[in-house]
């Protein structure tokens, strides 16, 4: 089986992330989960947009892409209607996938197309230097929320959820093993899956919002957070302010590009219609 | 196999072309004027084994499309001013990362909103700069149903060819004209060039290579060939760099496609040249008009040719020099209030001697007349 080490690109190293970020945790966290997987790496694609997480791409060894900010998933949507025998995976962050991506994630979820995306949370616009985001919580500090955040935050897997994804799933980068399982599942559905991978950025959140460094700040994800298993077994005052993680949602139905190959071999023994 | 004779919409003869250049991929939003050539691709793609898709945006549909050249296929988006504003961004990222695509803007009287059913000419510039910084565009602007047809399958080509982005710009009377027209029985189609395992294995590719030429073969995704595509500045592999060397290769390299676009792509059609005193330029929707005027001024005894550029960006500047070397006078009519006069104007002084060159504009959504052209030409013999 692979390791971590043989999916990264040794010369691109190394990473711009600050010490403590969470991102690096997460990527290994997905790679381990890809290893188990096994793909031909010539066959994996891995699209990202604008921010701290979407410099993940260069890193690793596959066909990779950077696109524009927010744009990801529709770079992706046009490679796996192109190709669907490639394995496609977007990496985004909170700002790229849910403020100037927003669209796009609505409507691949929609279409339920195959591709697995992994939004790195870290409740900030880090590469800018800390302004609020679409998930930055009520009364947060940001540089562009000197007095605390007024607007409230965004459920991006209930978005994702609603919106038509057929896998939903939250881990942190505390967990950094049930997020590679998660990551499994979510590399192994067919349709559009989502992992919102909540991360921590000291630099840029945690510092301003006095939540210790970077150990502070994973230990505010152990404590914030409970599985959905063992949300089951808890009163509601125990789940008061908890972070849910874990599978949220899972069913099953036809994936976009399967349909869409259904349609040309129908056509194709339908000689007549408006093809001339 | 006869040529087929037919009786053919603008917009139509757009995607027949695509699809006769090897076009299998089309992402678009509706917009009127453009909105026939999606519908036709809608219907026709999933019968020649190519993919359709109607995204949530503009910004998305010029996205698809890249994403789909990227894994291979050739790719088209049309759409309109509004649309085509949207598109800018990734626009410049095809161009910046060397991904062929054609992109088609039926253009309407703008600005903003603007008149959605009326023909202009606003986006000429814009197709030349609309997007940030220094980069390479080729634009062609067909004035016939059947050159729509051809001058869609030269964008094909010239952007398999270069490796870049290309535009169509259509204007509202020419998407939405119906003529007669023959098509030819085949026509040439360029395909990209790819890397041959043979000779250069995937460890030793270069996608980005600054070679003799200027342009590097580029691998489908999926092809073998693992490479990093960044709309950063990027070294040959593609890898980001911050290297003031490699980024000053990189920017005059990706510019330098106009100079062989210049070579290979600059297309233009004449009237009556020979002996004109008075050279009429039109591009487009204005062509038409242009010819009549220019009819009535010979039968007048006037001396008057038509010069039409098929290719806008880059101008075919050579040429243009060669016929205002003799010219007395040369009028230009836009459907805009004179955009590409100002390339006429940059390039009208020739042997020290400035050739007079006069604008005519027109930006009520109507057509000109050939009566209106000829009074210009009268005006200034």
């Amino acid at each position: 089986m692979p390791v971590v080490r043989d999916y990264l690109r040794s010369t691109a190293l190394p990473h711009i992330w600050c010490p403590g970020c969470g991102h690096g945790i997460i990527l290994a966290a997905i790679l381990r989960a890809l290893a188990r997987i096994d793909p031909d790496r010539d066959e994996v694609v891995v699209v990202s947009g604008i921010g701290c997480a979407s410099r993940a791409p260069g890193y690793l060894d596959f066909n990779t892409l950077h696109t524009t900010h927010g744009r990801a998933l529709a770079f992706a949507t046009g490679i796996k209607l192109a190709k669907p025998k490639l394995k496609v995976i977007v990496i985004t962050g909170d700002g790229d996938a849910a403020a100037i991506g927003g669209n796009h994630l609505i409507h691949a979820a929609r279409r339920n197309i195959g591709i697995t995306t992994f939004c790195f949370n870290n409740s900030i616009y880090g590469m800018t230097g800390g302004q609020h985001s679409p998930v930055t919580p009520v009364g947060a500090l940001a540089t562009t929320a000197p007095y605390g955040q007024l607007e409230p935050s965004f459920d991006l897997c209930g978005l994702a959820q609603a919106s038509g994804a057929t896998f939903v799933a939250r881990g942190t980068a505390y967990h950094a093993a049930g997020m590679t399982e998660l990551a499994y599942q979510a590399l192994t559905n067919e349709g559009f899956s989502f992992v919102e991978a909540i991360s921590q950025c000291p630099v840029g959140y945690g510092r301003r919002n006095r939540m210790g460094d970077a150990v502070g700040m994973l230990k505010w994800q152990k404590d914030n957070t409970a599985s959905v298993r063992a949300a089951e077994r808890m009163a509601p005052e125990q789940l008061e302010g908890k972070i849910l993680t874990g599978v949220l949602h899972a069913n099953s139905r036809p994936e976009y590009t399967k349909a869409y190959d259904e349609l040309v071999a129908r056509l194709a023994q339908d000689k007549g219609g408006t093809g001339r | 196999m006869s040529a087929r004779v037919a009786l053919v919409q603008g917009n139509e003869a757009c995607a027949d072309g695509a699809i006769a250049a090897g076009c299998q991929f089309y992402a678009g939003y509706p917009i009127t004027p453009s909105t026939e050539i999606a519908e036709i691709m809608a219907a026709r793609l999933p019968r020649t084994g190519g993919r359709f898709i109607q995204m949530e945006d503009e910004i998305a549909s010029m996205a698809a499309i890249i994403g789909a050249s990227l894994a291979g296929l050739k790719a088209m988006t049309a759409t309109s001013g509004p649309g085509f504003s949207l598109k800018q961004e990734n626009i410049g990222f095809a161009a910046m990362c060397e991904v062929p695509c054609v992109v088609v803007n039926v253009q309407r009287a703008g600005p903003s909103t603007g008149g959605p059913t009326a023909p202009g000419q606003g986006d000429i510039m814009q197709a030349r700069w609309g997007t940030h910084g220094d980069h390479p565009m080729v634009a062609f602007v067909p004035y016939s149903v059947r050159d729509t047809y051809d001058l869609t399958v030269a964008a094909f080509n010239c952007a398999e060819h270069l490796r870049t982005p290309t535009i169509v710009l259509l204007d509202e009377v020419i998407g939405h004209m119906r003529e007669q027209v023959e098509y030819p029985e085949r026509v040439r189609v360029v395909d990209r060039e790819r890397p041959d395992p043979a000779i250069t294995p995937p460890d030793e590719y270069l996608p980005f290579a600054h070679a003799d030429g200027g342009v590097a073969p580029m691998a489908d995704f999926g092809s073998g060939y693992r490479y990093h595509v960044t709309g950063l500045h990027h070294d040959e592999r593609g890898m980001p760099t911050a290297n003031p060397t490699e980024i000053d290769r990189l920017v005059r390299r990706l510019q330098a496609k106009m100079d062989l676009a210049a070579a290979s792509w600059q297309l233009y059609e004449e009237m009556h040249v020979a002996d004109a005193d008075i050279l009429i330029v039109a591009a487009g929707g204005p062509v038409r008009p242009a010819k009549r005027a220019v009819n009535m001024a010979r039968a007048n005894g006037i001396k008057a040719g038509l010069f039409i550029p098929q290719t806008v960006w880059p101008f075919p500047v050579k040429r243009l020099r060669e016929l205002l070397g003799r010219a007395k006078a040369v009028v230009v009519p836009e459907l805009n209030l004179g955009q590409l006069v100002l390339e006429i104007e940059r390039h009208a002084c020739v042997g020290g001697r400035a050739v007079p060159v006069h604008s005519l504009t027109r930006v009520d959504g109507e057509l000109f007349t050939p009566a209106q052209l000829y009074a210009a030409i009268e005006e200034v013999s």
